[in-house]
């Protein structure tokens, strides 16, 4: 009888999660029909940075300030080496995907031996290092940018200026990208950061080096936001400097937190929202900020679990 | 050195600016025993413990574990040499089932848990374990059950199996009784007596009558300093012990 208790549990964990499952990619899928493909792409890139950024910030309790430099990276890397060395895109993806990797080992054997608000400061003084530097070098075009970035042919064979090959592109990384993040969340390796998040002395007193185990989720973090970063270079054809922005660093935390942190879909419903907002609000002028800002104050006074977090809390079950 | 002391402190010393908490304390503790470090308040028990499991660093002194030095070695690896210490504010992870904390200390068998890329199906295989340990501890009815919506007691008694799923060959319990009903007291102490078999136990308590029960030896702390020592006959006749605790308005 005791047996049957966890797979149950699992079970009933699982049907709603198929079904949210479901839905975001008929949403993906059929959302073309009625919404810009560009948009939609834009995002499902920044849906996947948000997931890749909760997955520290939700799973191991570590308050990223400077995701931003994984982002732009992975997208000046991608852009220059598509551009500049004619590299095709899967191989500039990874080009830019593997730098965000290096540049997560090295920026993250610094923040995370700090907890709290100093590892969002050395995170966010890290970033910031990182801005003025693309600002400064000559590859990355300073404030203009890579621009006209060819998006080229996926393995030399499919040509992704059509916008369709490249929606299915997209939407092939973005699903990718965010299934590795679930299995991560559901594997040993998930289970001790939830150990880490709950109580990271009782952790380290059952014989874990919290250490590594944050380092791995920091770089895999990194990694994938670099790959969202990427992605999003091709589609856009560009690379610019707001991607390196502390500000960017900024929105992907409100994504996170209008979506529900630590719920595995409120990040990409984070990112529909706040991207929505900016799109479809953009004729507000500077009105946009001040939407969002009040939209943010009323997210943390009354829905501070988020959209996503809220429903789960109302279904009682994980989403 | 005998072979039957598992653990020894010599001239172990911490300071806090000044404030000496720990003073030249010089610990020897038998293997196979239940060992008890009392006090008044602020005799340096915690502190003593934080040493002992490198949560603090010493300012002087040395710490032994089965003959070899650990004094420098960090938290985990002492955790992973089977010195495992559990918390005076219960330690579980409170947003994880019952099943889930202890199985979080099994799981440490496996190795390093690095494997993001396969499913947590694979602990499945650590179910009959874990529920041994839970049902040992008197919680089966409440495997599903979220950690922090137990009661204390049952906080303290997940604790104790999540400490025992490491089978450790020497065990730490800062104050395992510390703020349970009557009941709970009972359960805990009879559940302490049941494990310590073929184990070390080192424990803080306040509850004299758990520390009459339990233990071998006691190791009376005033000030940070070594008060008494002996069985609890010895000690307890002991006047200074007996002033101290009086000075201190115990009873």
């Amino acid at each position: 009888m005791a047996a049957a208790v966890l797979p149950a549990q699992r079970r009933a964990e699982i049907g709603p999660q198929r079904l949210a499952f479901a839905v975001m990619l008929a949403f993906f899928v059929l959302g073309p029909l009625a919404m810009y493909p560009v948009f939609l792409m834009k995002v499902m890139c920044f849906a996947l940075f948000a997931c890749a950024f909760n997955l520290l910030i939700g799973f191991v309790g570590l308050l990223s300030f400077g995701h931003a430099m994984f982002l732009g990276t992975a997208g000046y890397v991608c852009a220059y080496t598509a551009k500049v060395w004619g590299l095709t895109p899967e191989l500039a993806i990874l080009a830019g995907t593997a730098a965000a990797g290096v540049l997560g080992i090295v920026t993250g054997l610094l923040a995370i031996r700090r907890q709290g608000i100093y590892f969002a400061m050395i995170t966010l003084a890290l970033a910031q290092m990182i801005y003025f530097f693309y600002l400064q070098t000559p590859f990355t075009g300073g404030e203009d940018g890579i621009q006209a970035v060819p998006r080229g042919k996926l393995f030399g064979l499919i040509d992704l200026s059509n916008v369709w090959a490249m929606y299915a592109t997209v939407l092939a990384i973005f699903l990718g990208g965010f299934l590795l993040i679930y299995r991560t969340i559901h594997s040993p390796f998930g289970q001790v950061l939830k150990a880490i998040r709950e109580n990271e002395a009782r952790a380290t007193s059952l014989g874990y080096d919290v250490d590594r185990y944050k380092l791995a989720a920091y770089v895999l973090s990194a990694t994938l936001s670099g790959l969202a970063g990427a992605t999003n270079a091709l589609v856009f054809q560009l690379a610019a400097l707001n991607n390196v922005h502390w500000g960017m660093s900024g929105e992907v935390v409100l994504m996170t937190l209008v979506g529900g942190l630590g719920t595995i879909y409120g990040p990409v419903v984070g990112a529909l929202v706040v991207l929505a907002m900016e799109n479809y609000l953009a004729t507000l002028g500077f009105w946009v900020t001040i939407a969002q800002g009040a939209i943010f104050v009323v997210c943390v006074l009354a829905f501070r679990r988020g959209i996503i977090g809220e429903l789960a809390r109302l279904i009682r079950k994980p989403l | 050195m005998a072979d039957d002391i598992i653990l020894e402190t010599r001239a172990l010393t911490k300071e806090f600016k000044g404030f000496v908490a720990v003073k030249d304390v010089a610990l020897k503790v038998r293997r196979g025993s239940i060992h008890a470090l009392i006090g008044p308040n602020g005799a340096g028990k915690t502190t003593c413990f934080n040493l002992l499991t490198h949560f603090l660093v010493p300012t002087r002194g040395q710490i032994f574990y089965r003959g070899r030095e650990i004094t420098g070695a960090s938290p985990s690896t002492i955790a992973r040499m089977g010195l495992v210490r559990s918390f005076q504010i219960s330690a579980v992870f409170p947003h994880l089932t019952v099943l889930e904390n202890v199985r979080i200390a099994l799981q440490r068998k496996r190795g390093h848990s690095f494997d993001f890329w396969r499913t947590e199906r694979v602990l499945d295989e650590l179910n009959d374990a874990a529920r041994q340990l839970i049902d040992a501890v008197g919680l089966a009815e409440f495997e599903g059950t979220v950690a922090v919506e137990l009661p204390y007691g049952r906080k303290r008694a997940l604790e104790i199996a999540t400490t025992l799923a490491l089978d450790p060959e020497m065990m730490l319990l800062d104050e395992p009784t510390a703020g349970m009903t009557h009941g709970d007291v009972e359960r805990i102490t009879a559940l302490v007596k049941r494990v310590s078999a073929n184990r070390t136990v080192l424990m803080v308590e306040h509850n004299l009558s758990v520390v009459s029960t339990l233990s071998d030896r006691i190791t009376v702390l005033q000030r940070g300093e070594i008060l008494a020592e002996g069985d609890y006959a010895t000690v307890s006749r002991d006047s200074r012990v007996v002033e101290a605790y009086l000075g201190a308005g115990h009873g």
